[in-house]
């Protein structure tokens, strides 16, 4: 499972002359980072972009999906049936379905080429796995809890910003490395939104990386390793909760 | 949207939201506490960017491209409107076209061996890490990676491996006499190797559910059947897969939803050639819209329309058969 990654860190580290050796070595002889250095000269805007498109995401997924959890979970609207079902076909539109709606929509308002663009593309990604994932978890919360908060005084507001957010601690968390990750790593909306941009996101900077230099795999390469670092990041930080929060929302419906 | 729900009389003004906060003197009015209806009130407002957001980036999205695919738009009356309504033309256009029929083979192919595959090694996997052991738990996350890894990222490194000059999959294929095989140039293969880099990208997310499936499932099951002189064949048949049936079944369903729309992997491996040969509805659809210097998006929009309506079918049908199923089975 892991051979694909280190074969992407190995030839990251090859020369360009050995790169056509045949048979391949499978460690790198000649170590050079020749590939990072091409990295740190051309790729900073991009992964800059994408950190920013990546925060812009994670603060936009939570703004809509946890009051709208929190509704779903305790507050038990009679829509309850509907919006669960409307979520289930959001998710079921394809991507590039999508994509085509955006930039029909964003070709009359400008937005092409944006990062505000592609932030709001990128959070249907994870909305509807945000709203799943925390209706599961805010489901489970005590109703006491909630009810102790009540006779306190505590509106519905207060309830769910000094009660109900921070008992979602985990749930946030998951939801919120889950869109990040998503919106760091979207092709589709960033090959489609964000063409021409000046500011283009790092999958689409490896995307033309390839495109324009077919020799340079460990450039390419390079960046690839360098793009993941995030996932790796918060892969390491978060191991914890996040299947838990995951399951949560799959499997409780 | 907000009265008629209620059968009680109101009294004049359904503005009372404004009231805020539950009274704690919980006055009847209408037959509801005072309290009761402040929190119907605060569910839908809680509930109202949610219902927004849906419309303007699912609803509006949807609806612009039904509308495209009932129109004849050209670049132009893309910008600028006035496309003339040719009504389903484009439908019959896209159906009738000589992809078509290989399109949706490859859709429906590349969509069921990916997920039988994904379903199989990850139950696997599942079944492998149930019992926790020794660094376990880091091998478990060890297995996360692939699904966490950018799509361009996973898709090029594939592209690399499967390179038929200096490949290293068919290096380590000539090194058991296996002639060499040009996995992303030839016709014949290239369907097989965006659906090799799929299934290893949807272990992760298979593994995930599934593990956590079962370890819901009591160990006194295991003991009871051990003692029954149960193989553990028999207990993974008798035990382990009827009781993961819940999971499974949202695993699968979520798989099927996932992997009808990939457009990525594909794109990045192959641009669904070569000719049509690794072409699904998906990747046609994007080909058609941004894929070519020339945007055509009303061909785009309704094959993708063809993909949801595709979607949907296989949704509703899977939902019915699982659920026939859960009926005719007694536990």
């Amino acid at each position: 499972m892991l051979f694909p990654v280190y074969w992407m860190v190995n030839v990251s580290l090859t020369r360009t002359g050995d790169m056509r050796a045949d048979p391949p070595h499978w460690f790198p002889r000649n170590p050079t980072f020749a590939g990072y250095a091409d990295v740190l000269r051309d790729q900073i805007p991009a992964l800059t972009t994408s950190l920013g498109i990546g925060l812009g995401c994670v603060a936009l997924t939570l703004a809509v999906a946890a009051p709208a959890a929190y509704s779903l979970a305790r507050l038990r609207p009679r829509s309850v049936g509907a919006v669960g079902f409307l979520l289930l076909v959001a998710q079921m539109i394809p991507s590039v379905v999508m994509a085509i709606g955006f930039y029909a929509v964003y070709v009359r308002l400008g937005w092409l080429n944006s990062v505000w663009g592609l932030i709001l593309a990128d959070s249907t990604i994870a909305v509807p796995f945000g709203v799943m994932v925390l209706t599961a978890f805010m489901s489970g919360i005590p109703a006491e809890l909630l009810q102790a908060a009540r006779i306190d005084g505590a509106g519905t507001w207060r309830t769910f910003v000094s009660v109900v957010l921070p008992l979602s601690r985990n749930a946030l968390l998951t939801v919120s490395l889950f869109a990040f990750l998503w919106a760091w790593s979207d092709f589709v909306f960033a090959s489609t939104l964000s063409r021409n941009a000046d500011a283009i996101p790092i999958t689409l900077g490896i995307y033309q990386y390839i495109g324009n230099n077919t020799t340079e795999w460990n450039s390419i390469m390079a960046t690839a390793v360098v793009a993941s670092v995030p996932a790796a990041v918060l892969l390491v930080i978060a191991q914890r909760f996040v299947a838990g929060g995951v399951v949560a929302g799959a499997v409780k419906d | 949207m907000e009265t008629t729900t209620t059968t009680a009389p109101q009294a004049a003004g359904s503005g009372s939201q404004a009231s805020g906060p539950a009274e704690p003197s919980a006055r009847r009015r209408g037959g509801r506490t005072a309290q009761e209806r402040s929190v119907r009130w605060a569910g839908r407002a809680f509930l109202a960017p949610l219902l927004v957001y849906l419309l303007a980036f699912y609803a509006y999205p949807l609806f612009r491209n039904v509308d495209l695919s009932l129109h004849e738009y050209t670049v132009r009356s893309f910008v600028q409107g006035g496309a003339e309504f040719t009504g389903l033309a484009n439908y019959r256009d896209v159906i009738g076209a000589d992809a078509f029929v290989p399109a949706l083979r490859n859709t429906l192919v590349f969509t069921f061996v990916s997920i039988a595959a994904q379903y199989a090694i990850g139950l696997a996997l599942a079944v492998f890490f149930r019992n926790g052991f020794r660094l376990s738990g880091l091998l478990r996350g060890m297995f996360l990676v692939p699904w966490l890894l950018p799509l361009i990222v996973s898709g090029s490194t594939w592209s690399w491996m499967l390179n038929s000059d200096n490949g290293i999959v068919n290096s380590v294929l000539e090194a058991f006499g296996i002639g060499q095989i040009n996995w992303l140039t030839d016709p014949g293969w290239a369907l097989t190797s965006v659906i090799i880099a799929n299934i290893w990208l949807g272990i992760p997310f298979n593994l995930v559910i599934l593990y956590s499936g079962l370890q819901n499932i009591p160990d006194e099951l295991y003991e009871a059947a051990a003692l029954d002189g149960a193989s553990a064949w028999q207990q993974f048949r008798r035990v382990t897969f009827p009781l993961l049936r819940p999971v499974s079944a949202i695993t699968l369903l979520l798989g099927l939803v996932y992997t009808l729309k990939v457009v990525d992997v594909i794109w990045i491996m192959t641009t669904g050639g070569p000719g049509t040969s690794s072409t699904t509805l998906a990747v046609w659809s994007y080909r058609e819209a941004f894929g070519t210097g020339l945007p055509d998006f009303s061909p785009a929009a309704t094959a993708g329309n063809l993909l949801i309506f595709l979607a949907l079918a296989f949704g509703l049908l899977y939902i019915r058969l699982e659920g026939r199923a859960r009926r005719g089975d007694p536990s």
